[in-house]
């Protein structure tokens, strides 16, 4: 756990790139950890952001409850569109039409929006080494349209297209390792991130921003309203996750791994799960299963922070 | 919505809005149906609940001390539960 040994006022920054009055849900952890990225972007800072909760929840017209230039576009494209601010800006710095001075190309979306649907233009605009940042705001579903399951959503988990009942355990398959994929592309930054800790995150985007060439970082963003737990356990449930090693936080820098919290013994996964809804069916030994998978990708990690 | 008499003609092409941080003009307090209580005197001003509080609603006055702007406050109770000095708990909202 994060030590409480600091002092807020003095080590976050002041500034809010996302201002109240948004209309993500009571408790929302996704609306957090945007709030928290968003102070480490600062200002000089253009976001593309695909469709989902958090387009929905912060451009209800005519207002928006951003400080910085913020472009709506489609659920697919958002690596693309990201490549063009990118690109455009330079392009006018260059013409002289604007000063020259960095300022951020950042594209968000949802696990759906960059595990499925916009995984095509993201990895093109990652090949492609467009100087951009990347961050997935990962709720493991389709929240945004009602619970969908989507291939981040982890095994167990029951969702409105993956039901737990009698013949099935909710969803079948296990979750994606988007982190993994994008590290494969060989770009200079891939981190992992949750808001549970917050000065961790905050660091990583704001080194993901700095970074020269594409920068990618995935944060766990717990949902009360589809993950099914009380609305004051957003902050408790990311710390299960990361202490039981479910979402362990890592950044990959140049290709080498290397783990932020690392925890001589992790929790038991049962108190991750059973403080949820949507794991409340899982049997003893459905549990079990989940347990050694997450020790066995724990380790396969860790090998990886020895290795590289 | 704050302007129920907008027409096509007073949107902007692409349909862009011009005014940042527009949506403060939403109060969403009134999704609220517990509000937080501050206990100063357990409160060592360390600013976690104002870092935890998914609304950013939570300010620190000219005293120091860290309280819940209401219009904004959706009553989530995180702060409640993430400050270990135990300053913040959260009481029924009653209207
Ligand atoms: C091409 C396309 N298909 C489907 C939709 C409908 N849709 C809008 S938001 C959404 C869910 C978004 O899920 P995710 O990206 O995980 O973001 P979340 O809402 O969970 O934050 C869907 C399916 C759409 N807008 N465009
Ligand atoms: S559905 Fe989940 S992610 Fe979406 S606004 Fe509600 S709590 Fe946040
Ligand atoms: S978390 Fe608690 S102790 Fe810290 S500033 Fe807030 S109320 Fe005070
Ligand atoms: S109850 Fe929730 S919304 Fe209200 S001040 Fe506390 S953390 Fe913020
Ligand atoms: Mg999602």
């Amino acid at each position: 756990m994060e030590t409480f040994s600091v002092y807020v006022p003095k080590l976050a920054p002041k500034y809010e790139g996302l201002v109240p009055g948004h209309r993500f849900c009571i408790g929302c952890g996704e609306a957090l950890a945007v709030r928290l990225a968003s102070k480490a972007l600062g200002r000089d800072t253009v976001i593309t952001c695909a469709t989902g909760c958090l387009e929905i929840c912060t451009s209800g017209f005519p207002q928006t409850s951003w400080n910085v230039p913020w472009i709506h576009t489609l659920f697919e494209n958002v690596g693309a569109v990201a490549s063009g601010v990118e690109s455009g800006l330079k392009a006018q710095m260059r013409k002289g039409k604007i000063p020259e001075k960095k300022i951020n190309s950042v594209g968000m979306a949802g696990d759906g929006g960059t595990s499925d649907i916009g995984l095509q233009a993201l990895s093109g605009a990652l090949e492609r080494g467009h100087d951009f940042l990347y961050l997935c705001f990962d709720n493991e579903a389709y929240m945004n349209t009602g619970v969908q399951r989507s291939s981040a959503t982890p095994y167990g988990a029951s969702t409105t297209t993956s039901p737990a009942g009698k013949v099935s355990i909710g969803q079948k398959t296990w979750k994606k390792n988007l982190p993994d994929i994008v590290a494969a592309h060989n770009i200079p930054y891939v981190a992992t991130a949750c808001p549970s800790y917050p000065f961790d995150l905050m660091e990583k985007v704001k080194k993901g921003a700095e970074t020269e060439g594409p920068a990618y970082v995935h944060i766990f963003s717990p949902c009360p309203t589809g993950w099914r737990y009380p609305v004051d356990l957003t902050v408790r449930i990311g710390r299960l996750a990361v202490e039981s090693g479910v979402f362990p936080l890592y950044e990959v820098e140049d290709g080498s791994y290397k783990l932020n919290f690392d925890f001589p013994k992790l929790r038991p996964v049962r108190d991750y799960l059973k403080a949820q809804g949507r794991f409340r069916h899982l049997s003893d030994d459905e549990i079990q299963n989940i347990q050694q998978r997450v020790e066995k990708e724990y380790k396969k990690l860790k090998v990886r922070c020895q290795e590289t | 919505m704050s302007n129920g008499s907008l027409g096509w003609r007073d949107i902007k092409p692409g349909a862009v809005v011009t005014e940042p941080g527009s949506a403060a003009a939403y109060k969403t307090g009134d999704w609220r149906s517990l509000r937080p209580i501050w206990d100063h005197t357990r409160c060592v001003k360390c600013g976690m609940c104002e870092l935890f509080c998914p609304e950013g609603c939570v300010f620190q006055n000219d005293e120091g001390y860290f309280e819940a702007d209401l219009s904004y406050c959706k009553g989530c109770g995180i702060c409640a539960r993430e400050c270990w000095t135990g300053a913040i708990t959260m009481v029924e909202e009653e209207e």
